[in-house]
């Protein structure tokens, strides 16, 4: 007789099969909420200081920008909408992928276009946001912000 | 991946057009917030360069364009907050129809404070 195959001691406890499935998709959705409240404080208040207050879009321009980034203020304001609205905004075209691309090259292609999209545009903004220079050298003095000269 | 029956998966009303409208303002605000990335970062090009491009968005056409980008955003928003409702809340799912109105009106209160200023700047001269 060969070896029969081995039979659990039936007082051995139960063990459940681990899950092989992650938490991503939770903690996804858990994002979605969280990010999408910051968000509604943080794009409300960018909309309303540069579309409302005063001359609205039309006193936006170069020395606008380097007057509210003159500020830490609204540096860390336009980092924290940067990234939580790139990540917001990617995790939703992402499901919207997911839902509606069927043929998994098209899903594959998409994805990558909109990871890549991410990271250029996130570390582009980042980049901009602490290196920007509210006062370049040889800049006209009307079209930079008050403080330069 | 089989396609579902019709007439089973979609149920019309309130609840389905919430969503789809969700869908389509997110997808509208996410390609404008690429742009809006893009045409920020020219403030590290040149003060000329900058001015150049939003001065491009101060144009009637374009400030019909941001009332839309607005509308969009008050929506979503506003639903968002509806979802969350629907999920946390214990009598959320019971009331998303009336919720989806309560959107509705604060949506019109929201736009009736902005779109008459922001018509003003873009076709007032100032």
């Amino acid at each position: 007789m060969s070896s029969a195959p081995a039979i659990a001691d039936p007082r051995d406890s139960y063990k459940r099969q681990k899950s092989t499935r992650s938490n991503f998709e939770l903690y996804g959705w858990v994002f979605m909420r969280g990010s999408g409240v910051v968000l509604l404080v943080l794009i409300f208040g960018h909309l309303f200081v540069n579309l409302m207050v005063g001359d609205g879009v039309n006193a936006i321009d170069f020395a606008f920008v380097g007057g509210k980034w003159a500020s830490p203020f609204w540096q860390i304001w336009d980092l924290l909408m940067l990234w939580l609205g790139m990540m917001h905004g990617t995790n939703g075209v992402r499901t919207i992928i997911n839902d509606y691309a069927e043929r998994p090259l098209v899903r594959m292609w998409l994805k990558i276009a909109l990871y890549t999209a991410f990271v250029a545009t996130t570390v582009l903004g980042t980049l901009v946001i602490f290196t920007f220079e509210p006062c370049p050298a040889g800049a006209p003095a009307d079209l930079v912000a008050s403080f330069c000269s | 991946m089989p396609s579902a029956p019709a007439g089973t998966l979609y149920r019309g009303r309130e609840g389905m057009w919430s969503w789809v409208a969700h869908r389509v303002t997110g997808v509208l605000i996410f390609f404008f917030l690429l742009v809006h990335i893009l045409d920020t970062a020219l403030v590290r090009v040149s003060p000329e360069a900058y001015n150049a491009v939003i001065g491009t968005y101060q144009t009637p056409i374009m400030g019909l364009g941001e009332a839309g980008l607005v509308a969009a955003i008050v929506f979503h928003a506003f639903n968002g907050i509806r979802i969350i409702l629907v999920d946390f809340w214990v009598k959320g799912p019971k009331y998303q129809r009336v919720m989806l109105w309560v959107v509705i009106g604060l949506f019109v209160v929201t736009m009736a404070g902005f779109l008459p200023r922001h018509l003003m700047h873009v076709f007032g001269g100032n």
